[in-house]
């Protein structure tokens, strides 16, 4: 794993980026793995039952992946303190779900150097379905 | 809106903003670990290898963010992640429900949470808010929840935002 440094980033950049595309499957585990077992998520006929046009990927889950696009940026040395979003739309299963992080701010705190971020994700057609922000730690190079 | 319309906040869900619900006890164990994990696709084998979450300093197998441990299951209980769609029950005008947001916070300079930890969730309810929004007049309701260790530090808290419309 590559690690990032307090000294490499600048506000304004964003982070690399994270690609996901739920199958139903992924849906299933992650109905297991987090205990959200409404069935909007992996039953169709029930889905549409509710007047949804399909199956939709858990707002958690995109949660979940915004939490695995700033662990997987922030390195070993680095702590995640807070992130989170808002669920502001729906994401369909087979479609790419982009996760994406803007830093925002970058200062020190008792010794620590904080990182604060925009994250999100989005749409193939670029709209947020997501968005939250973040709170990280990172090493110095010193 | 042309007149000014009738707040849904009863002086019952006033006096409950702050109020502590009952303690939920949630596990964390590896197998759940990995599956919460394997679920995101996180490749981290801190989420899943005990010898390489060791190695790196932690305990055990590390909960993967936006893990918190699984409530125990007791058959008749409904289940679910407590706190995540709290702040129902109350008699309000409106009949549909949207989870709004969650937003996770650690404390890693505490400690992480890790599999083989039991952990204490207390939840409350923060603060409702009325708004109107593009699905008309909305009730928010703010809920906070607070995760305690075996070792009774506090190493998670999960804010939570619930809609009514």
């Amino acid at each position: 794993m590559v690690q990032v440094y307090f000294e490499d980033i600048n506000v304004g950049e964003e982070i690399p980026q994270l690609k996901k595309n739920c199958s139903t499957q992924q849906l299933v585990l992650w109905a297991a793995g987090s205990g959200d077992f409404y069935q909007i998520h992996y039953y169709k006929d029930f889905a549409q039952s509710t007047g949804l046009k399909g199956l939709i990927v858990h707002g958690a889950l995109k949660n979940a992946f915004l939490g695995q696009l700033l662990h997987d940026w922030i390195g070993e040395k680095g702590e995640l303190r807070r992130f989170g979003c808002s669920y502001r739309g729906m994401d369909e299963p087979n479609q790419d779900i982009l996760c994406r992080g803007v830093v925002t701010k970058k200062y020190q705190d008792g010794g620590k150097n904080m990182v604060e971020l925009d994250v999100w994700t989005e749409k193939p057609d670029g709209k947020k379905t997501s968005p939250g922000t973040a709170v990280v730690t990172l090493p110095s190079k010193a | 809106m042309t007149q000014a319309q009738q707040s849904v906040i009863t002086e019952e869900m006033r006096a409950a903003v702050g109020v502590e619900g009952p303690p939920v006890t949630m596990e964390v164990e590896k197998t759940n670990c990995r599956m919460f994990a394997r679920a995101v696709g996180h490749s981290d084998p801190i989420f899943y290898d005990e010898a390489a979450a060791k190695a790196r300093g932690y305990r055990s197998i590390v909960a993967p963010p936006g893990f918190l441990g699984t409530p125990i299951f007791r058959p008749g209980s409904g289940g679910g992640v407590p706190g995540e769609m709290g702040g129902r029950g109350f008699s309000i005008p409106y009949k549909r429900v949207l989870n709004g947001g969650t937003d996770y916070e650690y404390f890693p300079e505490v400690d992480s949470i890790c599999a083989g930890d039991t952990i204490t969730a207390r939840s409350k309810i923060a603060g409702f808010e009325e708004t109107e929004g593009s699905l008309g007049p909305m009730l928010i309701t703010k809920r906070e929840t607070t995760y305690t260790n075996q070792d009774g530090k506090v190493v998670a808290k999960m804010y939570g935002t619930l809609i009514q419309y």
